[in-house]
């Protein structure tokens, strides 16, 4: 009984799955960019550079906290 | 740590939304195709600008109510943020445009109106550098800036509805549902906005902070 509910989850997931990929087909979409993966390619380059303001987001942060703080200890 | 959760919880926002933004699948439309991803980015600079901008607004009534000269820093470094998430909006914005609507700018209400708007809030800092006397610096540009958030309001917002616009979201009301947005958009489409939101804020309180600390500075000298 277990085995067969696993077995019906996994259909359903496939189900959606297939579902979920398949386009439109009328227009042209990006969609050979997705089997090629190199899409993916893009989204790590601009995952870096927004991690990399982060960054220096949170540095900025910390700078002017320690200088709060010194200024905090002057008073 | 702990105050500074919804810092956490912006760059996870706006993270999320840059890597699914370009994974989920789309629907498919003539004319924009993939570019329809834009609204991913392009969009929550405008909402992060209305939400920055109001909250300079707001800080300028504060400072006519109380005189308080902490007020007038947060009413000029808010808007200062505002006019850079308005200049990355309208460039995203211009690209855009030019692969889609052919032009880089088009004599669109909603266009020119945001142009207007920003120059506007150019003339907020003009005004600022030329009044040497801090109170009267920091009332007069409170006035000031009051008026150019509610022109702001009605050249973004209430002048496009009225008139027909190429830019989506306008002419007659606007709903939701108009953006054709569907239910896996939707999935990315609010965390960005939120996310970007929360990273703007993020930004204008390191502004805030700077201002504070060369003010005291400047006084203990």
């Amino acid at each position: 009984m277990n085995k067969l509910k696993h077995i019906f989850l996994f259909a359903f997931l496939l189900m959606g799955l297939s579902s979920w990929t398949q386009g439109a087909g009328e227009v042209e979409m990006a969609d050979s960019m997705y089997q090629s993966g190199k899409i993916y390619v893009v989204v790590t380059v601009l995952a870096i550079i927004f991690v990399g303001i982060l960054v220096y987001l949170i540095m900025l942060d910390r700078k002017i906290r320690k200088i709060e703080k010194e200024l905090k200890n002057k008073e | 740590m702990k105050q500074n959760w919804w810092k956490i919880l912006g760059a996870v926002l706006v993270l999320y939304s840059i890597i699914s933004g370009f994974i989920f699948p789309v629907p498919a439309q003539a004319i924009l195709h993939e570019t329809i991803r834009n609204l991913y980015f392009h969009v929550p600079m405008w909402f992060s600008m209305m939400t920055i901008l109001g909250v300079s607004a707001v800080y300028s009534i504060k400072y006519l109510s109380n005189s308080k000269f902490d007020n007038d820093i947060v009413a000029a470094q808010a808007a200062n943020v505002g006019m850079l998430l308005g200049i990355l909006g309208l460039t995203t914005g211009s690209m855009w445009a030019r692969y889609t609507w052919g032009a880089w700018w088009v004599a669109d209400v909603k266009l020119n109106g945001v142009a207007v708007s920003m120059l506007i809030y150019l003339a907020y800092f003009i005004l600022r550098g030329s009044i040497d006397e801090e109170q009267k610096r920091a009332r007069i540009s409170a006035v000031y800036n009051i008026f150019a958030f509610v022109l702001y309001i009605v050249f973004i917002m209430v002048l496009p509805r009225l008139n027909d616009s190429l830019h989506p979201g306008n002419g007659g009301n606007p709903g939701f549902n108009k953006y054709d947005l569907d239910s896996t958009m939707r999935t990315v489409f609010y965390p960005a906005v939120l996310g970007w939101i929360l990273i703007a804020v993020w930004v204008m309180t390191l502004r805030i902070r700077t201002e504070r600390l060369k003010r005291k500075t400047l006084f203990n000298e």
